[in-house]
């Protein structure tokens, strides 16, 4: 039982669970509602991409024994294709980031923790988004010099140095 | 207060049968005058024991809370709040937990019980397993000041900020302000909220972001955004736009699971989302 006497120091009480309430700035920017907005429509998108995409590499032809260097190589000559694994790759890289960043916002308790996160989670997007994208357009079929491919052996039987 | 029984517990759905049939065997008539003594059995209602945890908390002699058991033995017809009174009042006055009404409608008892938001007073024991000890802890969120009692300060606080009151534009009607019928039902879900914070509560976004406004807000929002007679929703809009405003929403659905109303809280959220959608484009 307490012996408290009145005056008498207590128990500091419970700490807050997490930060106190305090909004005195408003964000006055669409921001979070574009993000918003963007998840869904690209979640749409990227439901007839993905498979799309699964369909024509795995159903079509051969299935999954079609793909290979050459396979891709035929995808990529075609500019439909190009623009359709572009589309994919930025879609679905800037879907799962602003999901990894919402999922961030909602568990990090420190600022500094929830900066950082952000940061790191941003230089990987960017550097997923630029190396993919630099190859979609900058894939070279007969990059290997002892290709085997149709398209490079006549390619190189008519002009011997390809500057692609 | 710590007697167990050792015959089978009742529970509410064989009282009927098994009652009566008692009754026949012990030759006792239903219509018998209650010996005016206090030993009758209160009017032959189940009775069971039952063990209540609580999360106890007293801020002069503890430095975090701990889990104390309680043994009571209650009626079919008792709530936790009832639970509750009968230890205040026969075994810890100490205890302290926030109730007015007792009846759910003041919203002041509002408390995680086996894990889920309710009020006390709402939930009838016979409802929960009384085989199992039931947890009785404050809702989470928000600090706790003594055993059952929160600061609720943060959630009215948010509450304020979406102004839930009637803002008008021109000049006074000179007679009360008409509604048709379907414009008042637009809102009257929303309308149900006795502030009890037991969505609020409910939300894990606003167990780790205390800045989150938090479904109760959005409801106030929502009470007032879709009435025809206000002309204050663009600023309440602009207000839920916020980085911690409706979008913060995760559409888990506690919130409209603990509300012990049934409010469609994560619809009206998502009505909310709608409008500032429609607002924009």
């Amino acid at each position: 039982m307490s012996d408290q006497a009145p005056g008498a120091s207590y128990a500091p009480a419970l700490e807050t669970p997490r930060s106190p309430y305090r909004r005195s700035k408003s964000t006055r920017t669409n921001w979070e509602l574009y993000g918003w907005l963007f998840m869904r429509m690209s979640g749409l998108a990227l439901i007839v991409l993905v498979f799309g995409h699964l369909f024509v590499n795995l159903m079509l032809g051969e299935g999954i024994h079609q793909v290979d260097w050459g396979f891709v190589a035929g995808k990529w000559s075609s500019p439909f294709w190009q623009v359709w694994d572009l589309l994919m790759l930025w879609l679905a890289q800037l879907h799962g980031t602003n999901g990894v960043r919402t999922v961030i916002n909602d568990y990090a308790e420190r600022d500094a923790t929830r900066f950082w996160l952000k940061m790191a989670l941003y230089l990987a997007t960017t550097i997923v988004i630029v190396v993919g994208t630099l190859v979609i357009f900058t894939f070279d079929p007969c990059a290997d010099p002892n290709s085997t491919l149709e398209i490079c052996r006549t390619a190189g039987a008519n002009v011997p140095t390809i500057t692609d | 207060m710590s007697t167990f029984e050792t015959s089978p517990r009742e529970t509410n759905a064989e009282a009927g049968p098994a009652k009566s049939a008692e009754t026949a065997r012990s030759g006792k008539g239903k219509v018998a005058p209650r010996p005016g003594g206090s030993e009758s059995k209160t009017g032959e209602i189940p009775s069971f024991d039952i063990t209540v945890r609580l999360r106890r908390y007293d801020p002069e002699q503890d430095t975090e809370p701990h889990w104390e058991d309680y043994h009571v033995t209650a009626h079919g017809t008792d709530r936790v709040l009832d639970a509750l009174h009968k230890i205040k009042w026969e075994q810890d006055g100490r205890l302290a937990f926030r109730r007015s009404c007792a009846h759910g409608v003041c919203g002041s008892d509002a408390m995680r019980i086996n894990g889920r938001n309710r009020l006390a007073c709402k939930t009838l024991l016979k409802d929960l397993n009384i085989d199992k000890p039931i947890l009785v802890e404050p809702i989470k969120g928000l600090p706790v000041e003594k055993d059952l009692i929160v600061d609720m300060e943060p959630f009215f606080a948010a509450y304020r900020e979406v102004m839930p009151f009637l803002i008008t534009k021109g000049a006074e009607p000179t007679r009360e302000r008409i509604q048709s019928q379907a414009d008042r039902e637009r809102f009257d879900d929303t309308t149900k909220c006795i502030l009890c914070a037991a969505c609020t509560s409910s939300c894990p976004v606003f167990w780790t972001d205390g800045q989150y406004f938090g479904p109760a807000s959005i409801v106030n929002a929502h009470r007032f955004i879709f009435d025809s007679r206000d002309s204050g929703s663009d600023l309440r809009l602009e207000i839920l736009n916020d980085k911690e405003g409706v979008w913060r929403c995760r559409t888990t659905f506690n919130c409209s699971e603990a509300c012990p109303r049934g409010i469609q809280v994560t619809k009206a959220i998502a009505e909310v989302k709608q409008a500032l959608i429609a607002r924009k484009f």
